[in-house]
């Protein structure tokens, strides 16, 4: 694994360790998708996860709030120990929100009852309570004109961004994107994008897994590669589009910058 | 036809007694059939056999040999039940259970994983993704095959009639030796009532569908 000396420079600015993977592996049957994956995000940090598609960057997000379980290693949230079952891990996953690439937002529910109800049931708001703090983060969002509509009702875009709202709701310690922008029509992307952006400069502690190199350039302290359940290089955003150091990255980086 | 009208009272009392064996039989279903339902999409393993050896027990089991085994074989046991209504809707209960919770598994199924997904994510526990999230979409689909379910228990009401209760079959059975000329006129009556439970029943169905019905 290469550290380029300015990644370090830049990672002295940011806060504790928040998230740490230690000796994490994963099997899918025969199929080892995560190998021995040792990796911190720290507080504040923004990490952008990037790789060919079936290299394991959707299951390490996953991973790190237990959607997908994990062979053996450690990861630590905050410092406590990622729960396996249970309440600890329900009140750990609290703290962590996650943004699908297909949305997944509650069919049977408006927008401002989906953005409410993890705050009700999950942290006992009082609905009063809720339901202001909702309309905030949905204005935010900028989709508080829809919050009565259903989830059907709204364009892609819009239902990406009540989800992102929907786990800020949870005022989460760190947020989990996994390819938030890649089910999204291109004319949709960027108010997405933008929400993230916005995100990332309050200084809201991120994984994004996804193939938006803008994002990555413009938000991202460090880019991760992944390539067959390894991660292959980590550096600067700027640093591993410019000069990436491993062959695997500098062929995926050649595919995707062609055109 | 005068004997249909004069038999009226009877008719009457055998439907009210199968209307009872239905609702409370099928009110009892619903909730342990979505009872054992959880169990076999539940976390633990252990739940989902239980849930599991008790479905394939009572759906695979003719209806009959239930009845036989509560109003018969339990109490030879020890286990004495007072007869009539009490171990019919036992029975009755026992074998719906199976196929109410086989329909109602099915609709959670018909759920996208990605539903329990999203509710995990915001920090529910399993029973709150289930009884929130997932359960409710799963109605929709649920509404048609659970109608029939519930159509299927008020006609096998009529197993009871075997069994000392004196539901529409029974009365039928015993209008027909009392009126031999009019045999076809008091069977036709019986076949009437049933319709009276069951034809409403999908009527409802049609408007419980509509009224639950959302676009994913």
């Amino acid at each position: 694994m290469e550290h380029s000396g300015s990644a370090t420079a830049a990672n002295s600015r940011l806060g504790k360790p928040l998230v740490e993977l230690k000796g994490v592996n994963k099997h899918f049957g025969e199929l080892h998708v995560l190998k021995d994956i040792d990796l911190t995000v720290r507080r504040g940090e923004v990490l952008v996860v990037i790789g060919p598609s079936g290299s394991g960057k959707s299951t390490l997000c996953r991973a790190i709030n237990r959607l997908e379980t994990i062979d053996d290693g450690t990861i630590h949230i905050d410092g406590q120990l990622l729960p396996e079952e249970g309440k600890g891990l329900a009140q750990l996953r609290a703290d962590v929100g996650m943004v699908f690439q297909s949305f997944n937002l509650f069919a049977h529910k408006t927008v401002l009852q989906n953005v409410m109800l993890g705050p009700i049931k999950a942290r006992g708001l009082k609905t009063a309570a809720a339901k202001e703090e909702a309309m905030g983060l949905l204005d935010r969002v900028g989709v508080a004109n829809q919050s009565h509509k259903m989830p059907a009702q709204l364009s892609g875009g819009q239902q990406q961004r009540v989800a992102i709202a929907r786990a800020l709701a949870m005022r989460p310690k760190v947020m989990l994107f996994d390819e938030p922008t890649s089910a999204l029509d291109p004319e949709m992307i960027n108010e997405v994008l933008d929400v993230m952006v916005q995100l990332a400069s309050e200084g809201m502690t991120m994984v994004v897994v996804t193939h938006e190199m803008g994002f990555a350039r413009k938000a991202a302290h460090r880019v991760v590669f992944m390539d067959d359940g390894l991660i292959v290089e980590e550096a600067e955003p700027e640093k591993f589009f410019t000069d990436p150091t491993s062959e695997r990255a500098q062929d995926f980086l050649s595919k995707i910058l062609t055109h | 036809m005068d004997s249909v009208i004069e038999a009226l009272p009877k008719f009457w009392d055998g439907f009210t007694t199968t209307l009872f064996l239905a609702v409370v039989s099928g009110v009892l279903s619903l909730v342990f059939g979505t009872i054992l339902a959880t169990f076999r999409v539940s976390p633990l393993k252990s739940l989902r056999i239980v849930g599991a050896t008790l479905v394939e027990i009572g759906r695979n089991t003719p209806l009959t040999l239930v009845f036989i085994f509560f109003v018969f074989i339990l109490p030879s046991m020890g286990y004495i039940l007072p007869l009539g209504r009490v171990p019919a809707i036992i029975a009755l209960t026992v074998y719906t259970s199976a196929f109410v919770c086989e329909a109602v598994r099915s609709g959670i199924n018909s759920v996208n994983v990605g539903q329990a997904e999203a509710a995990r994510a915001i920090g529910l526990g399993s029973n709150q993704t289930l009884s929130l999230v997932v359960l409710p979409q799963a109605l929709r689909t649920v509404v048609p095959p659970l109608i029939n379910v519930l159509i299927a228990l008020t006609k096998n009401t009529s197993v009871a009639a075997g069994f000392a209760v004196v539901e529409l079959t029974a009365t039928g059975r015993g209008l027909a030796r009392d009126y031999p000329p009019d045999v076809i006129w008091m069977l036709l009556g019986v076949a009437f009532f049933y319709l009276v439970i069951t034809i409403p029943s999908g009527t409802l169905a049609g408007y419980i569908e509509r009224k639950v019905v959302f676009s994913r």
